[in-house]
């Protein structure tokens, strides 16, 4: 095969969507930051959701997602974003709406309005970035940070006395009342990769069809926080981050309505 | 009705979106009355009870961010939480309405009413420099007038407004003429008025993106130099205020809100002594009515800034009169309302003699 016809449109396996702009992304590479949000601009585009999608960034590194990601974006204040998207799906209910969350902005300053548009059952979708790190800041503890993982501001390990315990905000989500998806993914493998698309495009058809609210965990890496290469990020998350945080759906009541 | 109803049934009146709000005293009746009102089955207003002022504000936030008429109201200790909200609100330029039924402080302080929150309002409150629209009613009538004003003013500059009021008028019961019904704005009319909105991106345009953030220091100092040429702009066009006798007067009397319905006594009782006192009440706290007070003070003898707080106001009174005339203040605090015979015995001690 020539060059040429390589590049022929039927001859195409792969392409990258659209909504994904040519932006140079400040995340570092190895980060699973990239691969979310490519996800996502996929998923937007193959529901044709791209006129009606209204997307609420955080504070962290995520906060710059509106500069990939080409659809509308509201950046909110820290911890806010599900507070935000609260009032942007119930008054545009035909919408789109989820917000795109760290570990610190929504299970540490943003723990009240995660869990309350949660419980009360917005129908909106939220993607929680968990790695266990603060990134943004320079690799500062997290409410997510593992006991015994080392980070800036628990330099000799995290311990129970002095930092308390690491929070699994997922579990407590399956137990609330409004919430109608709650599943934890990883994208560090092609299989996983595959599933947490499946998962987030479930929870956003959630949010378009009204069914409550969703909440899609991504388990992920920060292989320049945690100070390992992308290779042994990746090991080291299989090894000591899916034993505390297990892939795999917490609940689904979907079928059922 | 009271004043707190009077909000509630002029937002449902002047096409509201959306009403976020918290309970706290003395202002919950706003809440009360529109979830007895139920607009959301009539109008389609959305009324949320959300779980903090945090989030109340944040969801104006996100609702004016999407080119609703979006609202909340509470009370001092309840505004001093949401002060990150509304600064991201003028930082992201995104129009909002903010509903303060002031109490006395500092921190919890008490549920008697006071205006000690003018230099919060006024100054802006949050992180960064900038300002929020202020009005301060002093009827029930006002309350209602003013929530359409707010939003008519929060949209034509992209910024938040606050309409700043205290315990006594959003308790207290009078007669008014509830403003006409005016629908709520449609998904077209928004996408033309609101080309800047986070509703859906058209194919038609790039995406929108509200934001105040912006690392480029030089880019972040336009958009700065941009927020205080409309602050500006607001300065010249929007300052509001009434005047009182003040033509002939000796003796100016500052007021707002609550305290200008005292101030308004303490004039008549002046003139029935033989004191020439005349009585400004600004209706706008920012912009604030400087070149009026000016003017004003370049014929008087002196200025009593007269407030339920410790002095607020009188700081800008004295930057507008720069040490041309006298200006004292007068005020109680902690829940306390002053009677007219003590601010006229206070006229006399401070600037009479």
């Amino acid at each position: 095969m020539t060059e040429e016809e390589i590049i022929r449109p039927e001859n195409l396996v792969y392409k990258k969507p659209t909504l994904l702009n040519d932006n140079p992304m400040h995340y570092c590479p190895g980060c699973s930051h990239g691969v979310v949000h490519k996800l996502v601009a996929e998923i937007i585009e193959e529901m044709g959701l791209e006129e009606k999608t209204v997307a609420i960034s955080p504070v962290g590194c995520a906060v710059f997602a509106y500069n990939y990601i080409d659809v509308d974006w509201i950046e909110a204040a820290h911890g806010r974003a599900p507070a935000v998207a609260t009032a942007v799906k119930r008054l545009w209910p035909d919408r789109l709406v989820f917000t795109y969350q760290g570990d610190g902005d929504l299970a540490c300053i943003g723990t009240a309005e995660s869990i309350h548009a949660l419980n009360r059952g917005e129908h909106i979708a939220v993607i929680f970035i968990n790695n266990a790190i603060y990134g943004m800041t320079g690799g500062q503890m997290a409410p997510t940070t593992l006991m015994g993982m080392k980070t800036s501001t628990c330099p000799y390990g995290r311990v129970a006395d002095l930092h308390g315990y690491p929070l699994k905000f997922t579990e407590i989500a399956a137990t609330l009342e409004g919430t109608c998806y709650v599943t934890r993914q990883s994208v560090h493998s092609v299989a996983a990769i595959r599933k947490a698309k499946k998962a987030i495009r479930k929870a956003f058809e959630n949010s378009m069809q009204g069914k409550g609210a969703s909440l899609v965990e991504i388990v992920s890496t920060c292989n320049a926080g945690w100070k390992l290469s992308p290779e042994r990020a990746n090991q080291w998350m299989e090894e000591n981050m899916f034993k505390f945080y297990p892939l795999g759906d917490l609940k689904d009541t979907t079928a059922e309505k | 009705m009271k004043g707190n109803e009077a909000i509630a049934h002029a937002a449902i009146r002047c096409g509201c979106d959306g009403y976020f709000g918290y309970p706290i005293t003395p202002q919950s009746e706003v809440l009360e009355t529109l979830a007895l009102e139920k607009p959301w089955e009539t109008t389609g207003m959305v009324v949320l009870q959300a779980e903090s002022e945090l989030a109340s504000i944040n969801m104006v936030y996100g609702g004016g961010a999407s080119g609703k008429r979006c609202m909340t109201s509470s009370s001092s200790p309840g505004v001093a939480l949401m002060q990150e909200g509304i600064a991201y609100m003028a930082g992201a330029e995104i129009p909002g309405l903010i509903v303060n039924v002031q109490r006395g402080g500092p921190g919890l302080g008490t549920i008697q009413p006071s205006q000690s929150d003018y230099f919060q309002a006024t100054r802006g409150g949050g992180n960064g420099d900038y300002n929020v629209i202020v009005l301060a009613p002093a009827s029930v009538q006002e309350m209602a007038d003013f929530v359409d004003l707010a939003f008519e003013l929060a949209f034509k500059y992209r910024n938040p407004a606050m309409i700043l009021s205290d315990g006594i008028i959003g308790q207290m019961m009078e007669k008014l003429v509830l403003p006409p019904f005016k629908p709520r704005r449609t998904e077209a009319q928004i996408q033309e008025e609101c080309p800047w909105a986070t509703n859906g991106r058209k194919k038609e345009r790039q995406p929108n993106i509200l934001t105040s953030l912006e690392l480029d220091s030089a880019i972040m100092e336009k958009k700065n130099l941009h927020l205080q040429a409309k602050y500006k702009e607001i300065k010249e066009k929007e300052v509001r205020f009434e005047t009182l006798m003040c033509e002939d007067a000796e003796y100016l009397i500052v007021a707002f809100g609550s305290a200008a319905r005292i101030g308004l006594k303490v004039v008549e009782m002046c003139r029935e002594e033989g004191i020439k006192a005349g009585l400004l009440r600004p209706i706008t706290l920012w912009p604030f009515p400087s070149e009026e007070i000016a003017r004003l003070g370049q014929r008087v003898k002196g200025i009593l800034s007269f407030e339920i707080n410790a002095g607020q106001m009188v700081e800008d009174i004295l930057m507008a009169t720069n040490g041309q005339t006298p200006v004292a203040h007068y005020g109680r605090m902690g829940g306390v309302v002053p009677t007219p015979d003590e601010v006229i015995r206070a006229l006399k001690e401070k600037l009479i003699k």
